[in-house]
């Protein structure tokens, strides 16, 4: 994976726009937060292959993060604190968000056809 | 306590992530193995919903998998021990049909014949693919006729599981076969190298060896009379 290029990513949401495709998105604090602190609470939302159809996929930067949403016929889906992608040569775009010791903090994907499962 | 390792016929390890059994019982593998034991792994997942993606980076969220699949082969090579996958999905083994899945692990000690099950002791190992895995392991070995019944050994990890379990029964001191467990652990790139570093801050002198026998020396099991 690379840093987030604004134009890219957008031209690869573009190119999906009015067709479905599959979308997988995460995020996690880890399953041992409240292991090595009793204060912290595990807290973890996971999606994958949800097939989605968006009207509208936006990428918006603020403070050197991204977010993405993506607007589609009855909600939304967006995700918050991207920082990294890849467009893969299975033609997925791939995009997460990592701390400074490269540890996966959110993720959102999509793809034509659905990822392994 | 001494361990008659050669007691043993056949033992089976059910963990559900690559790295378990190299954090939690590759030492004690190695024993059973100089004793001339066979032992095998049945491994849940591939770990794929993995956090460390490296810095920089060696994996993302679609390649991961592969690669902890090769680092799980790697390691039981090291540790010279048998490997069964099955298939599961890393972080979603609470939502399986628990009684499947014990089926299905009980199909397969019985047909290894195994005296001795390690395991991890529900709920009492944290990380809730651990609990699940456990779960299912104790449900499969109750399910079991009791005189095909193995003994088990099951890691307690949480933080004060002590004060309900009380002391681990059986301590394994890996030092004599350490080199060995380290192999296993080093295997798991994706997963150590990060451990290391962390536990690296303020302990620059010592080498990694040294640095690893103080952290993962001792393996401990609590074990479970399934017969009362």
């Amino acid at each position: 994976m690379e840093s987030i290029n604004l134009n890219k990513v957008q031209e690869y949401l573009d190119q999906w726009t009015n067709k479905p495709v599959y979308v997988h998105v995460e995020t996690t604090n880890g399953a041992y937060a409240k292991h090595f602190d009793a204060n912290a609470y595990n807290v973890g939302a996971y999606v994958r292959n949800a097939q989605i159809t968006y009207t509208q996929g936006k990428i918006v930067e603020q403070e050197g993060a991204y977010r993405v949403g993506l607007k589609h016929e009855i909600g939304w889906i967006y995700a918050e604190g991207l920082t990294d992608f890849e467009f893969n040569e299975n033609n997925q775009l791939l995009m997460a968000g990592h701390d400074a010791d490269g540890r996966l903090m959110v993720a959102m994907q999509l793809s034509e056809k659905p990822f392994n499962y | 306590m001494e361990i008659d390792y050669s007691k043993h016929k056949q033992v089976v390890v059910i963990y559900p992530h690559p790295d378990d059994e190299s954090f939690g019982t590759a030492g004690t593998v190695v024993k059973f193995r100089e004793a001339g034991v066979p032992v095998t792994y049945l491994c849940g997942t591939l770990g794929e919903m993995g956090r460390n993606m490296g810095s920089p980076f060696f994996a993302n969220r679609e390649t991961l998998p592969e690669i902890r699949k090769q680092e799980l082969i790697k390691a039981c090579k090291e540790i010279d021990m048998d490997l069964q996958m099955l298939g599961y999905r890393d972080k979603t083994m609470e939502f399986e049909d628990e009684q499947k899945v014990a089926d299905d692990l009980r199909q397969r000690i019985e047909e290894l014949d195994a005296s001795l099950v390690i395991t991890f002791y529900p709920p009492h190992a944290v990380h809730p693919d651990h609990n699940a895995m456990g779960r299912a392991a104790f449900r499969a070995i109750r399910d079991m006729d009791a005189e095909k019944r193995p003994e088990v050994w099951a890691n307690a990890i949480s933080n004060g599981h002590e004060e309900i379990l009380g002391s681990p029964d059986i301590v394994v001191d890996t030092k004599t076969v350490f080199q060995k467990k380290l192999n296993a652990l080093k295997a798991h790139k994706s997963q150590i190298d990060g451990m290391l570093q962390k536990v690296r801050k303020g302990n620059e002198e010592l080498s990694e060896f040294d640095l690893a026998l103080r952290h993962f020396r001792y393996e401990t099991y609590h074990t479970v009379n399934f017969n009362e």
